[in-house]
């Protein structure tokens, strides 16, 4: 994909469709306008190199095909998500904007909200996912980590996303949900559709919301209480209610944000983390060295391919990012892709380095809406990599390496594989 | 510039400075202090960033918020009375020579 550039200075009408117009304000910076898509299928194939035009373009850009404000640099991506006042959730984290477009489902309590109804709901779940409930479910997440890579062992070549990265999550996050046994084929599809609807009116979303019926129906049923199993997650959240800090309508939206942002977004985390340990043996082979590198391995990988690429904000206000003029009501798209492998902030970004001191990146995101679940992706990722470097002594890439297309998430369709046992 | 030192567990010490407002947290995470890992980079949700306060400095550095009072419960290794997360302690220089001691481990 080729770039092309124009720069339009303060002086010339700026190309918007909607909002404020950028001021005439000679302490303004102006704003590069890159012909980009970041939501083609010819840019997900590859995004880096449009990463670097992003970046090196200046401190914001905007995009003409969507008519966005875009930040690609780690500094300012990280501004934003730091200042929810100024860059909001409540107007929709996808480039819809929910003033002036109905939502395609009710908006989420928590991601898709603003302080303070966002600190309460915030609140329950970081309880219901917190420190202390991740030690209780240790020992039965790395034991069934364990069980997957004995299992694969014994087929030695195998499809490293449908019989390990997706194979793994379902083991163990559906159960620990607490969600009935029926129905669990309709997760992916529903974290799919929530994931592209993020996304421009392309046709990854149009086709998504066509086809979303069966599993809007199926994660409408699966939040109530009654269907949750006690000790669960989604009866955890349920039992809130009872201690006062949400009501009775609040609970299953707040167990519909564990379905649609908890199970994808790990098996993409996890593919990502097998991906990288199969194309760089000699990082694998320092894991297997030392498995205290475990849970560090995993986070670099989501630095490394941020399964989660970008999200959107809306302006409340007029706002200078890093000296560019933003006018209120104005979406920002946030590559936090590019951010994570921005030069300014990485030494050797291009890097898959299991040892990098990985705090600060932003493939969670940062601030107040900073992924809730993170300390379950960790867990999953630490066990299944830990599993793997006791067990398996060299993961080779077998076949062709297909890409899944998605709005908001990066992973593969297929990575067939061969294990040899240690 | 206020100074802390951090001790590890092997008794290493090591001092450094901090800037006014910033958390323990952030102020070991850019010196490079290993021991302090801060996975969530000071979003309170982790508890990787686990410190025991020197008991000379505990009514120095502030009470226990609720909130962190339940992270505290979930941290690696033993929570003591001095127990603290260090992205919850926020530098002046009331805390100049501030001594804090790391544990063994944070995951």
């Amino acid at each position: 994909m080729v770039a092309t550039v124009t720069t339009a200075s303060p002086h010339t009408p700026p190309v918007l469709s909607f909002g404020g117009a950028l001021p005439n304000d000679a302490s303004s910076q102006p704003v590069v306008h890159l012909d980009v898509d970041p939501f083609a299928m010819d840019f997900f194939a590859d995004p880096h190199p449009t990463h670097e035009v992003l970046r090196e373009a200046g401190p914001v850009v905007y995009l003409d095909k969507w008519n966005v404000y875009a930040v690609a640099r780690y500094a300012e991506v990280h501004a934003v998500l730091n200042d929810p006042a100024t860059f909001c959730s409540s107007r929709g984290v996808g480039l819809s904007d929910f003033a002036r477009e109905k939502p395609w489902r009710p908006p989420s309590l928590i991601l898709e909200a603003d302080p303070p109804a966002h600190t309460r709901t915030r609140a329950v779940l970081n309880k219901v996912l917190s420190p202390a409930v991740m030690k209780q479910l240790r020992d039965g997440f790395a034991a069934a980590a364990d069980a997957k890579v004995d299992e694969l062992l014994e087929r030695r070549s195998f499809d490293a996303v449908a019989d390990l990265a997706e194979a793994y999550p379902l083991s163990v996050f559906p159960d620990a949900m607490g969600l009935q046994k029926e129905g669990r084929e309709n997760l992916l599809p529903y974290a799919g559709l929530v994931f592209n609807a993020f996304g421009p009116p392309n046709q990854l979303r149009q086709d998504a919301i066509e086809r979303s019926a069966p599993h809007q129906a199926y994660v409408a049923a699966q939040c109530q209480r009654a269907n949750l199993a006690p000790g669960g997650f989604g009866a955890c959240i349920h039992a809130r209610v009872d201690t006062g800090d949400i009501t009775a309508d609040e609970a299953p939206l707040l167990v519909r944000s564990l379905l649609s942002a908890g199970l994808d977004t790990t098996v993409n985390g996890i593919g990502a983390a097998v991906y990288c340990l199969a194309r760089y043996p000699e990082e694998f082979a320092r894991l297997r060295s030392d498995l205290s590198l475990a849970r560090n391995a995993f986070e670099e990988a989501v630095r490394f391919e941020s399964p989660v690429q970008t999200f959107f904000r809306t302006t409340t206000r007029d706002v200078e990012i890093s000296g560019c003029h933003v006018g209120e009501g104005e979406k920002v798209l946030m590559f936090l892709a590019a951010a994570n492998r921005d030069p300014r902030r990485w030494a050797d970004p291009e890097c898959y380095d299991i040892t990098r001191k990985t705090s600060g990146h932003v493939g969670f995101g940062s601030g107040i809406h900073m992924c809730v679940g993170q300390l379950v992706a960790r867990l999953e990722g630490e066990v299944m990599l830990s599993a793997l470097a006791r067990k398996v002594v060299s993961i080779e890439i077998t076949g062709d390496v297909k890409r899944r297309f998605n709005n908001t998430l990066r992973g593969l369709e297929s990575l067939p594989v061969t294990f040899t046992p240690a | 510039m206020p100074s802390i030192t951090f001790i590890h567990h092997d008794d290493r010490a090591e001092t450094v400075s901090a800037n006014d407002g910033d958390s323990a947290m952030y102020t070991a995470l850019l010196h490079g202090i290993d021991g302090i890992t801060g996975e969530c980079g000071g979003g309170a949700v982790c508890a990787t960033c686990h410190v025991y306060v020197d008991d000379s400095w505990l009514g120095k550095v502030g009470t226990v918020g609720a909130d962190e009072d339940e992270l505290l419960e979930g941290v690696a290794s033993e929570r003591l009375p001095n127990s603290r997360l260090s992205c919850q302690i926020k530098i002046t220089e009331a805390l100049d020579g501030l001594v804090l001691r790391l544990p063994e481990r944070q995951v």
